[in-house]
C-alpha cells in the first residue's frame, strides 16, 4: 500500500485517535493528552506509521482557526468590550515582560540582539487550542483562572500579528531571498509599509461589515432553502473565506475568524453555526494534537537530553513566573493563580508558525529552530500533566482548601444534604434550606465563592464535584439526599453515573437546563428533574394574563395546570424519542418543539373545572320550571 | 364487605397530637384507602379525575379533620366545590355516589358543654355540620352522625388514646357493613 496516500494516513492517525482518547478520558488524563499520547506512538519515534507530519500540521492549524471562531460565537461584543482590562492590561504585560526576559537571557548566552529578540516573541505564546480545551474539558472556563488564561491567550493571538510583521525586519537575508522562499507571498509584501496598514485595517473594517450586512441575509437564505448540509457548507465556506483573505493581507487567520465569530455572536443563526463547525473543529484540533506528538524529535531528546530538558524546564518556569506575579498584581487568589500560570507557562502553536517564518527569513539557524521545536512540541505535552498535577496534588493543598480541617473538640456534623454547585441555581436552594434549619455540605468548584461561604459558617468542600474521593470527603456515604445543581450539563451527568456506581443509596435531585438535558437525565434514571427556566416563565405568563385582563387566580392555576401537563407530556415524550437520531442539538430543539406545540393544541380544554361551571345546572332548573 | 375511603384534610398535622394519634389507629387493611389531601395537594390544583375514580371505588366516604371555624379546612370545601360536580354528583343524572356513606370525624378545641345551646358556642357540632348533611342529601348519600372528639386542647395523652382506640373500633364496624351503593355494585 502507498504510504503516503491519504486513506492510509487517516486509517493510522484515526486508529491511534480512536483508542487512545477514550483510555486518556478514561484514566481522567483528558483528551489533549490521549491525542498527544497517540501522536508519540505513531510518530517516527515508536511505530514510525506515518511519514513527514508537518503537511498534517499545517493542515490540522485549521483546527485552531475553527476554534475561535467558535469562540469567538459565543463571545458578544459587549462581553468583550467589558473583558477590555485583562485582555490589555494582563496579556499586554505577559507578551512584554515574557519577551523583554527571554531576549535579554538569549543576549546574555551570546545571541545577536534581533535573534534574541525573535526567540522571545517566538516562547512568548501560549498555546490557545490546549488550555482552553482542557479548561472546558475541566468545567473550569468560568472560574476566575479559566477568564484570566482566556484574556491572556485572545491577546497573545493578536500579538502574533505584529510579530508576524516584525520577524521579516529582523531578517538578514535580503530582500529577494525574502520574497523567493517566502511562499505565501502575495503582492501585498511588495507594497510599502502604509498601504499594509491600510490594506489590513480595510480587512478587518471589510469582516466587520460583511458579517453584518452580508452574511446574514446568505445564512438566511440558505437556511430558507432547509438543506442542512448546505448550512453546513456555508458555515465552512465562510470560515475558509476569512481564511484565505487573512493570509492574503499578512494577518492571523486565526484572529480573523474570531472576529467574524464576534460579528455573528449575537445573530439568530449562532447556535446553528456553532453547532455545525463543532464536530471538524473537534477533529481537526485532535488531528493537530496528533501532529505536535507525532513531530517530537526524540532523537534529539536522546542526543542532547540535559540540554532539551533544560530549555523546556527554564522556558516554562521563566513563563511561569511571569504569569504568576502578574497574577497577583491582579489580584488572582493563590490556587486560581496557581493554575493560570502553570496552564499558560507552556509554549504555543504560534511557535511554529513563526518558526517557520523565521527560518524562512533565514533569521536562526535550522539548528536552534529543531532545538526550539522540539521544547515547544514537549512543553505542549506536559502541560495535560501540570493540569493533573494541579488537580491532584496542588490544589487539595494550596490556598482554599478542599476541605477546612474542624477543631478536633467541635462533633463531626453529618449533613444530610449535600448541594453540588452553589452558582445561581444552588445559592437559592442553599439558602431555602438553610432558613428551614435542613443542615447542608456545599461542594463547589470556584474558590472565592468557597472562602466567602467558609466565612459565613458553611460546611464547603472545594473541587470538581464529579470527583468519587471528593463526595466521599464530604459525606456522600452518610447523607440522604444530594442536589446536583452545577452548571455544565455533562458534568452532571457524570455526577449522576459516579453516584450510582459509588453511592447507590445517596437520592439525586437534578437541574437540567432545557428539555434535551431532561431527556438525557431521564435516561440516566432520574426521577427528580427540575428544568431551570421552567417555572419563572411561567410565573412570567402569568403576570401576562393578569396584565391582558384576566384574574389572577384563574391565571394562576392555568399556570399550574399547564406545569402538570407539561411534565406529563415531557415523560410521554420522552419514551418515544429516540436520542440516536440526533446529532445536532439545535435541531432537535426544533422538532421537540413542533411535537410540543402540536400536542398543546389539545392543551386548552385541561384545567376546566367544571365544578365552578354552572352552565348544565342553569339548563336543568330551566327544564324543571 | 364495604370499602371505606378516609379523605383526610388537615394543613398543619405537625401540630396536632390527636389527629397523628388518630391516623396511627388506623387499621391496615386493603379495604381501607387513606387519602391525604392536603399533602397529596399542596397547591389546591385537585385531580378531578383522580378523585371522581376514587370515591366511585369505595362504599364509605369518611372526611377526617379539625373543625377551623365551625367547618372543614379551607382544601376539603375546595374539594367538595371541584369534584361534587352537577351531572355527575348530584342533578337529574348524578348518581355517582347514590347510596355510599358519608360520615365526618372531626376535632375540636372546644369542650362538648361549650358545643351546647347554652355553652359558648351556642349551637352543636352537628347544627354546624347541616350543610354537610345537606350536600349528602343532595348527593343521594347514607348521612351518618359525626365521630366527634371534643377539648382536644386540654386532651391527656390517655384519653387520646382512648378516643383513637374508640376510632378504629368505629373502622372495623364499618368494614363489615353492607352497604348498597350503586355505581360501587355496578363495578363488581
Amino acid at each position: 500500500m502507498d504510504q503516503s496516500s491519504f486513506l492510509y494516513q487517516a486509517l493510522v492517525y484515526l486508529t491511534a485517535a480512536v483508542l487512545l482518547v477514550p483510555l486518556a478520558k478514561k484514566a481522567g488524563l483528558g483528551s489533549v493528552l490521549g491525542y498527544l499520547v497517540a501522536g508519540m506512538l505513531i510518530g517516527p519515534a515508536f511505530l514510525n506509521l506515518v511519514g513527514d507530519s508537518s503537511d498534517v500540521m499545517h493542515a490540522a492549524e485549521f483546527g485552531v482557526v475553527l476554534m475561535l471562531f467558535v469562540i469567538g460565537l459565543e463571545l458578544e461584543p459587549r462581553l468583550l468590550w467589558k473583558m477590555r482590562n485583562p485582555i490589555l492590561g494582563l496579556g499586554g504585560l505577559q507578551v512584554l515582560c515574557t519577551m523583554a526576559i527571554v531576549m535579554v537571557l538569549a543576549m546574555m548566552m551570546g545571541y545577536d540582539w534581533k535573534i534574541a529578540l525573535a526567540i522571545g516573541m517566538i516562547v512568548a505564546p501560549s498555546s490557545t487550542a490546549i488550555v482552553l480545551q482542557t479548561l472546558q474539558e475541566k468545567g473550569l472556563m468560568k472560574s476566575e483562572a479559566g477568564q484570566s488564561s482566556f484574556s491572556v491567550l485572545l491577546f497573545q493571538d493578536i500579538a502574533v500579528i505584529p510579530m508576524l510583521a516584525i520577524l521579516p525586519l529582523l531578517g538578514s537575508g535580503t530582500e529577494a531571498a525574502t520574497s523567493a522562499s517566502h511562499q505565501s507571498a502575495s503582492w501585498i509584501d511588495h507594497q510599502p509599509a502604509w498601504i499594509k496598514t491600510l490594506v489590513v485595517l480595510g480587512a478587518v473594517i471589510f469582516i466587520i461589515f460583511a458579517g453584518r450586512k452580508l452574511v446574514r441575509p446568505l445564512l438566511r437564505m440558505v437556511a430558507a432553502a432547509r438543506v442542512r448540509e448546505v448550512f453546513t457548507a456555508t458555515a465552512l465556506l465562510l470560515v475558509i473565506g476569512i481564511t484565505v483573505l487573512m493570509t492574503k493581507v499578512g494577518l492571523s487567520p486565526a484572529l480573523g475568524t474570531f472576529l467574524a465569530g464576534v460579528v455573528l455572536a449575537d445573530s439568530e443563526y449562532r447556535h446553528e453555526l456553532e453547532s455545525d463547525i463543532e464536530p471538524f473543529k473537534g477533529m481537526l484540533l485532535g488531528l493537530f494534537f496528533i501532529a505536535i506528538g507525532a513531530s517530537i524529535n526524540f532523537q534529539l531528546l536522546v542526543n542532547l537530553p540535559i540540554l532539551l530538558l533544560g530549555i523546556v524546564l527554564g522556558l516554562m518556569i521563566i513563563k511561569g513566573l511571569v504569569l504568576f506575579v502578574l497574577g497577583r498584581f491582579f489580584r488572582l487568589n493563590t490556587d486560581q493563580n496557581l493554575l493560570f500560570s502553570l496552564g499558560l507557562c507552556q509554549v504555543g502553536e504560534f511557535a511554529f508558525v513563526l518558526l517557520s517564518f523565521s527560518r524562512q527569513e533565514q533569521l536562526i539557524s535550522n539548528e536552534i529552530t529543531d532545538l526550539i521545536m522540539a521544547a515547544v512540541a514537549l512543553s505542549m505535552a506536559l502541560t495535560p500533566i501540570l493540569f493533573l498535577l494541579f488537580e491532584r496534588v496542588i490544589q487539595p493543598k494550596v490556598g482554599t482548601k478542599q476541605a477546612v480541617k474542624k477543631a478536633p473538640d467541635s462533633i463531626h456534623e453529618k449533613n444530610p444534604v449535600i448541594i453540588a454547585g452553589f452558582g445561581h441555581f444552588g445559592n437559592t436552594v442553599g439558602r431555602f434550606l438553610r432558613a428551614n434549619g435542613i443542615g447542608c455540605t456545599v461542594l463547589d468548584i470556584d474558590s472565592d465563592r468557597v472562602d466567602f461561604l467558609r466565612k459565613f459558617g458553611f460546611n464547603v468542600y472545594y473541587g470538581d464535584a464529579s470527583r468519587q474521593d471528593l463526595l466521599h470527603a464530604a459525606g456522600a456515604a452518610d447523607a440522604k439526599i444530594i442536589l446536583i445543581t452545577i452548571g455544565d450539563p455533562e458534568k452532571r451527568l457524570e455526577m449522576i453515573e459516579t453516584i450510582k456506581k459509588h453511592f447507590p443509596n445517596l437520592q439525586m435531585m437534578v437541574r437540567a437546563a432545557d428539555r434535551t438535558d431532561a431527556y438525557d437525565q431521564m435516561n440516566a434514571g432520574m426521577l427528580h428533574i427540575y428544568r431551570e427556566n421552567l417555572d419563572s416563565s411561567l410565573r412570567m405568563g402569568v403576570d401576562t394574563l393578569r396584565l391582558m385582563g384576566r384574574r389572577t387566580y384563574t391565571s394562576t392555576r392555568a399556570a399550574q395546570t399547564f406545569l402538570r401537563y407539561d411534565e406529563l407530556a415531557m415523560k410521554k415524550l420522552s419514551s418515544i424519542r429516540d436520542p440516536k437520531q440526533y446529532i445536532n442539538t439545535s435541531r432537535e430543539f426544533i422538532d421537540e418543539l413542533e411535537r410540543i406545540i402540536q400536542t398543546d393544541t389539545h392543551a386548552s380544554d385541561i384545567g376546566q373545572q367544571k365544578g365552578w361551571d354552572e352552565d348544565s345546572l342553569i339548563e336543568e332548573m330551566k327544564k324543571e320550571n | 364487605m364495604a370499602r371505606i375511603l378516609l379523605l383526610f384534610a388537615h394543613p398543619v398535622l405537625e401540630k396536632s397530637r390527636v389527629h397523628r394519634e388518630l391516623l396511627q389507629h388506623i387499621p391496615k387493611h386493603a379495604a381501607i384507602t387513606f387519602h391525604d389531601l392536603y399533602e397529596t395537594y399542596p397547591d389546591f390544583l385537585i385531580d378531578v379525575h383522580k378523585e371522581k375514580r376514587l370515591l366511585l371505588e369505595h362504599d364509605s366516604i369518611l372526611f377526617q379533620f379539625p373543625f377551623y371555624w365551625y367547618s372543614a379546612p379551607a382544601l376539603l370545601k375546595h374539594w367538595m366545590e371541584l369534584v361534587l360536580e352537577h351531572g355527575w354528583a348530584y342533578g337529574k343524572n348524578g348518581t355517582a355516589l347514590s347510596g355510599k356513606i358519608w360520615m365526618n370525624i372531626i376535632t375540636c378545641g372546644g369542650s362538648f358543654e361549650a358545643y351546647q345551646p347554652n355553652g359558648k358556642n351556642h349551637f352543636t357540632v352537628e347544627q354546624f355540620s347541616y350543610h354537610f348533611e345537606q350536600t349528602a342529601r343532595l348527593c343521594n348519600m347514607d348521612y351518618r352522625p359525626p365521630f366527634v372528639i371534643y377539648g382536644t386542647h386540654k386532651l391527656e395523652p390517655q384519653t387520646i388514646r382512648e378516643e383513637a382506640m374508640k376510632y378504629q373500633l368505629l373502622l372495623q364496624n364499618l368494614l363489615t357493613e353492607e352497604v348498597v351503593s350503586q355505581n360501587t355494585l355496578e363495578l363488581i
